[in-house]
């Protein structure tokens, strides 16, 4: 059911190819196949190669009509070859896009009359009898935008939207594959919601964001069904490319004719070259390997996305993904672990550090932030101090509150407390004692450091510092070293002051960063950036993200995110990874240097093509020519055939990886291009003579030719 | 080849290069305004034609107005040489007191000057008064050159500027590269060859007795000889810088008055290939890096050496049927073997085929040797050379704008194999760039096929080709080669001064060179107004030996992968029947 699936699925899914196949022939309607001018002209010569064959049947052929018959055969398989590619990686999408569409089922909705109900300072116990009462039952369908919507425990979400009121656990696994529930709630960074999830418990009120037909899972499924794909401006151009050098070969093989005609006359013997052998010689030196496989290669590309469950709304964006220079990342969740966890304590003066510990887990005990919980372990781990029941102490648990901006507990009189540092030091001084100097030297030393450090007193006596620091994430430095490798440059984006985020910065490895960030300043950071001819790369989940992300040239928005920041991005990453970008940039990599290597192997090819047809072509009138015939083929009818065959089977062998990909190395610029220049083309020119000897040798062996 | 024979093409080479940066420098410092030392002798002069012609040199161009000018220039170029042939029987300065040009002549002759191919369907000394040598055909030689010039600096500040929307101004890039880099260089070359012996003269021809007596074809005995002179010094000088290459006489630079001394021939040989050579570092000084200039200049002097190599070997081994009669065929002190049919006694094998490669490498044209009379294989090289589109050192101007946008493909190819959207010299290379460049590539190789397969079954085109077999096939290839290219050298063997070979060269010249310029111009002005995007990691280096030989593999492969079949029809399958 869930996209997590996809992962695992296999390239040669029988399904798969078996409707692949299917799709194959219907592809071979004139209308599609004008699309594509390299593989159109493949297509118009198979027809034409067919009427010679015609023709000869009925007696007046201009070759064997056996002969006539393999090359029309041939030319049609390398037309439903590169149809096959096509239809292989449309085919992955169109599975995907099924289960999808189990999810947009018609559902049956509850509208509410008031649109602008607000049940802010409703204290009633149950807000939600008094808006049952309100209920109209509505064909998802018919819902508009701005409507609202009530989904109770177990209903599915109907559309689109932002949680007005509410709190409820969501199962988004249709979506996002991920089956642990996810919290939505009214108003912050979490209250969208997508159609087609279900809500296990509580109940939502939802204002309706989208259209039908415009939804995020409409989007979704169309871009994995390929159904609105965009040729990507690289892809264009390329393809501009491809034309040119059909037109040229075109020309080449169309003026063989009349040269040979002349040379006919002036060697004063043999036949003209046949029009199945020019239709044969142009079908394989045009470009149909990249040809045929370029739209595959397109469709693959975003369907590798898909597998690495980012949604990406354009080709184009996947395409700039490649382009990226500079990487914008935020610093919590993406460089660190989410959350500060304490590190040590540094007692103060005639404190030892096992007090200290033990007042620091007592009072944080009743705590459950992330940090809270970060001292009870290390305590525990330090100096084995077992956590304990707070209510089994009998203890009474003193809250955060923005006024004192301290937590703590009062225990058999002692009044442990832990906060900021300036916070505590007004409290020791009402409560009569004294901030310890050697105390505020530690504070600074852990401030300078990029740690937080948070002081614990016991009523006046201020007992020490506990030091909180942001963990940088395992594999981070590495990361960072091969985006630099691939010329990528990182920046960390923090809220941070500059002491704290330089200390990250150098630890974590990045290139640069901005501290105290603010949604102007990301903004202006990025247009910098673009002015200087950079591309720029980012994420993000929240509203005030929007911007930016609207600014960023990719721009991956969290799926856990606001409507605001997803609508923002050209990607949605539905695990809310923000290291996935690094992802992202690699599968963009990939594309582009599976379309250039793949080029790059086709017209190498050419070299050993000529060598096979040339001589074969010329036989009758320069025998001569035959010396040129290096592989030693048979004879001209299997050396023409040979080639066309080697042609057609070559599109078949690469489909895997056009599918996968060419695997994308960060090593430098000068040493990819290397490695692929002598894998695809000093292999490209090698490659086909052994395959179009190979091809002769087996046709010889069964008295085909 | 002997030592002295390697000797010689080393010492050529290393002279090329010696001059390529003093003088790449200077010309950069000449367009981009700077003083260059003759502002004091030329800057008034200079100043003097804006007011005359109402320039504002400070007005700068955008890509349009830029080729309407250049292509507006041309055509008025154009209408004069026509003209002045058409009238030269009633024009002063004709002592031969020759009439006028045919109109299909006249309009294949206006066309191949003013497009800088100077192919020569006529013969010089018989047919142009002097009035028309100067004042139409050199002074094309001139402004056909400076416009090749023009063209590419417009390109290399395309490449240079950052979200611009012009390119220079046209006016001025003509009047800069005539007054202070053609004009100087001519003037020193003219007075170096007329210290050769080169004739200068206003004079008619002289009649003189001969000191030997001889008869000719018919058996009629022949006492006297006629001496052609005129002003040939001062047009053959630029005729070689300017990489025109027609002839001042009938047989071009293999003329004792053309083409006198071993020294002469040498600076003549050195002229060729001078400017384009040196316009590499031009480049490269202009977009803020000279390797970028070094590496192109590599890509062109790697395929000229290896294509060179190919041709002395050819020539040098000779015909190996003359060798199997027994013939000695080795080079040796007293002969020098391979194949001297066509070749002066004076330039011998070494000197002929370094002409032969440099002439078609540079679209030059100019011969002292007869293509037609190489071996298959030698005349191979010289067509190959055009066939690559004139790019390996090509035209001044033309041939590294031309060899620029075999760059952008390369990097178009080599940066989707690194991953990213490529760059060159900071400049994404997009849709509209790849559709310019694959018109620039499609466009001659067009002319070339289509134009020989028209010709090769139309009455009009085989009526002419004094050849039987492959080589009759390989000389109709090679004049289109020739004028599609805008190269202009010719194989024997052909008649083209008719009106099929005069209209069908013509139309093939004038669309190779203007839809290039066209196009040319479209992409400097999209790249101009393009972002610049700074280098890293990530980028491809386009300054490296790695870019260099990949830079080599488009050319090499774009020019054979389009003309193999023909060539397999021409000079390969001749080259095969001789080994038979």
């Amino acid at each position: 059911m869930t996209l997590q699936k996809a992962q695992s699925r296999p390239l040669f899914e029988p399904q798969i190819v078996q409707r692949a196949v299917l799709d194959s022939f219907k592809k071979l309607d004139p209308r599609v196949q004008v699309r594509n001018p390299v593989m159109f002209v493949v297509f118009v010569g198979a027809i034409l190669t067919t009427g010679l064959w015609l023709q000869a049947l009925l007696g007046q052929g201009e070759a064997p009509a056996s002969f006539i018959f393999a090359i029309a055969v041939w030319l049609w398989f390398t037309v439903l070859f590169a149809n096959f590619a096509e239809a292989m990686a449309e085919g992955r999408g169109k599975a995907q896009a099924d289960t999808l569409k189990k999810a947009r089922r018609d559902i049956k909705a509850k509208r509410l009359a008031n649109r602008d109900l607000r049940l802010n300072g409703d204290t009633s116990t149950s807000p939600i009898s008094k808006l049952q009462s309100q209920i109209t039952s509505i064909s998802s369908s018919d819902l508009r935008k701005g409507d609202v919507v009530l989904v109770e425990a177990g209903d599915f979400i109907p559309m689109d939207g932002e949680v007005l009121e509410g709190v409820a656990s969501v199962d988004e696994s249709a979506i996002t594959g991920e089956s642990a529930p996810v919290i939505r709630e009214s108003g912050g960074d979490r209250s969208a919601v997508t159609g087609g999830t279900r809500v296990l418990s509580d109940w939502l009120v939802i204002r309706i964001t989208a259209n039908p037909g415009e939804t995020f899972l409409d989007r979704m499924i169309s871009m994995v069904e390929g159904a609105k794909r965009q040729k990507t401006p690289n892809e264009i151009a390329l393809n501009i490319l491809l034309a040119g050098l059909t037109i040229i070969f075109l020309l080449a093989t169309v003026t063989l004719l009349p040269f040979s005609i002349y040379s006919v006359n002036a060697a004063g013997q043999g036949t003209p070259i046949t029009v199945t052998v020019l239709v044969a010689l142009l079908v394989c030196l045009i470009p149909t390997t990249i040809g045929g496989l370029l739209s595959a290669i397109g469709i693959a590309g975003m369907d590798r996305m898909i597998q690495a469950n980012v949604i990406a709304m354009s080709g184009r964006a996947v395409e700039a993904a490649g382009d990226v220079d500079v990487l914008l990342l935020d610093k919590t969740g993406t460089i660190t672990l989410g959350n500060r966890q304490a590190t040590a304590f540094i007692p103060a003066n005639g404190v030892s550090e096992a007090n200290l510990a033990d007042a620091a887990q007592l009072s944080s005990l009743a705590d459950e932030t992330p940090e809270g919980r970060s001292i009870v372990v290390l305590a525990k781990e330090k100096y084995n101090i077992r956590e304990r029941d707070i209510h089994g102490l009998g203890a009474e648990f003193v809250p955060f509150t923005a006024q004192t901006r301290m937590s703590g507990v009062n225990l058999n009189g002692q009044q442990i407390r832990k906060g900021a540092a300036e916070s505590i030091d007004a409290y020791v001084k009402q409560q009569g004692g004294t901030f310890p100097t050697e105390v505020r030297t530690v504070v600074e030393n852990i401030a300078r450091q990029g740690g937080t450090p948070l002081v614990v007193a016991d009523c006046s006596k201020v007992l020490g510092v506990v030091q909180l620091k942001d963990i940088v994430k395992g594999g981070m430095k590495e990361r960072f070293a091969e985006l630099r490798r691939m010329g990528i440059k990182t920046v960390m984006i923090t809220g941070d002051n500059p002491l704290t985020a330089a200390a990250i910065a150098a630890e974590a490895g990045v290139d640069d960063f901005l501290a105290q960030a603010t949604p102007e300043a990301k903004l202006k950071l990025i247009r910098e950036y673009q002015q200087g001819g950079r591309l720029v790369a980012m994420t993000g989940d929240g509203t005030n993200d929007a911007p930016a992300l609207a600014q960023a040239d990719v721009a991956v928005a969290m799926n856990s995110g606001t409507q605001a920041a997803k609508e923002a991005g050209n990607m949605v990453d539905l695990d809310s990874n923000p290291t996935k970008l690094i992802e992202v940039v690699e599968i963009g990599k990939q594309l582009l240097i599976t379309r250039g290597s793949l080029t790059t192997f086709s017209i190498s090819n050419d070299i050993a093509k000529y060598f096979a047809i040339i001589p074969a072509a010329f036989a009758s009138t320069y025998p001569q020519l035959n010396q040129l015939n290096v592989m030693g083929l048979t004879s001209p009818e299997s050396a023409i055939a040979s080639a066309v065959i080697f042609n057609a089977l070559v599109i078949i062998v690469l489909i895997p990886l056009a599918l996968r990909g060419v695997r994308y190395r960060a090593v430098g610029a000068a040493a990819l291009l290397q490695r692929n220049l002598l894998i695809y083309g000093l292999g490209g020119l090698i490659v086909p003579f052994i395959g179009i000897k190979l091809i002769d040798v087996l046709l010889t062996l069964f008295g085909l030719v | 080849m002997t030592a002295n024979g390697y000797l010689q093409l080393g010492l050529f080479l290393v002279v090329l290069l010696a001059l390529v940066k003093p003088l790449g420098w200077y010309m950069a410092r000449v367009y981009q305004g700077q003083p260059v030392g003759l502002d004091r002798a030329l800057g008034p002069l200079e100043r003097l034609m804006y007011r005359l012609f109402g320039t504002r040199p400070d007005e700068e161009m955008n890509w349009k107005s830029y080729t309407v000018a250049v292509l507006l220039f041309n055509a008025l170029g154009l209408l004069a040489v026509y003209g002045l042939q058409r009238l030269q029987g009633a024009l002063p300065l004709n002592p031969q007191g020759l009439g006028a040009v045919t109109p299909d002549s006249s309009f294949n002759t206006a066309i191949s000057f003013a497009t800088n191919t100077n192919w020569q369907g006529y013969g010089g000394e018989t047919t142009m008064s002097y009035l028309t040598q100067m004042l139409a055909l050199n002074a094309q030689n001139f402004l056909s050159a400076a416009t090749g010039m023009a063209v590419l600096v417009a390109l290399i500040r395309g490449l240079s500027r950052r979200s611009a929307s012009t390119i220079g101004n046209f006016w001025v890039d003509m009047t800069r590269s005539t007054l202070y880099i053609l004009l100087p260089l001519a003037l020193l070359l003219a007075l170096l060859l007329v210290s050769q012996g080169v004739v200068q003269s206003f004079s008619p021809a002289h009649t003189v007795p001969l000191v030997q007596a001889t008869a000719d074809a018919d058996g009629n005995q022949v006492t006297e000889q006629v001496l052609p002179l005129g002003p040939a010094a001062s047009q053959i000088a630029i005729k070689q810088l300017g990489t025109n290459g027609g002839g001042f006489f009938n047989v071009n630079s293999a003329h004792p008055f053309e083409n006198p001394t071993p020294l002469s021939n040498f600076l003549e040989l050195l002229a060729i290939l001078l400017i384009p050579a040196a316009l590499c570092y031009t480049f490269g000084k202009m977009v803020g890096d000279t390797r970028q200039g070094w590496a192109v200049l590599a890509a062109m002097t790697v395929v000229f050496v290896a294509l060179l190599g190919v041709v002395a070997w050819a020539e040098q081994a000779g015909n190996p049927r003359i060798a199997a009669l027994g013939v000695d065929t080795v080079a040796s002190d007293l002969q020098p073997g391979g194949n001297m049919e066509g070749k002066e006694t004076r330039f011998g094998i070494t000197n002929s085929v370094l002409w032969a490669a440099a002439t078609t490498a540079a679209s030059n044209g100019s011969v002292n040797s007869m293509h037609g009379s190489y071996t298959p294989l030698g005349g191979f090289v010289p067509m190959f050379l055009m066939q690559m589109g004139e790019v390996i050192f090509g035209g001044v101007g033309s041939g590294l704008y031309g060899m620029l946008i075999f760059a952008i493909i390369a990097v178009f190819i080599a940066g989707l194999m690194v991953g990213r959207t490529p760059e060159y010299l900071g400049k994404k290379i997009e849709a509209y760039e790849m559709k310019m460049a694959s018109l620039i590539i499609l466009i001659p190789c067009a002319l070339v096929l289509v134009g020989t397969a028209i010709a090769v079954v139309s009455p009009g085109g085989t009526a002419t080709i004094f050849n039987t077999g492959a080589r009759g096939f390989s000389e109709v290839l090679y004049a289109f080669t020739s004028a599609g290219n805008n190269n202009g050298s010719a194989f024997a063997g052909l008649g083209a001064n008719n009106i099929f070979y005069n209209i069908m060269l013509g139309i093939a010249m004038f669309f190779s060179r203007y839809w290039i310029i066209i196009a040319t111009l479209a992409i400097a002005g999209s790249l101009a107004s393009k972002k610049l995007v700074p280098a890293g990691p990530g980028t491809l280096p386009t300054h490296t030996p790695l870019f260099v030989v990949l830079l080599i593999g488009v050319v090499l492969l774009v020019g054979a992968l389009t003309f193999i079949p023909a060539l397999a029809l021409g000079p390969f399958v001749e080259q095969l029947q001789l080994l038979q």
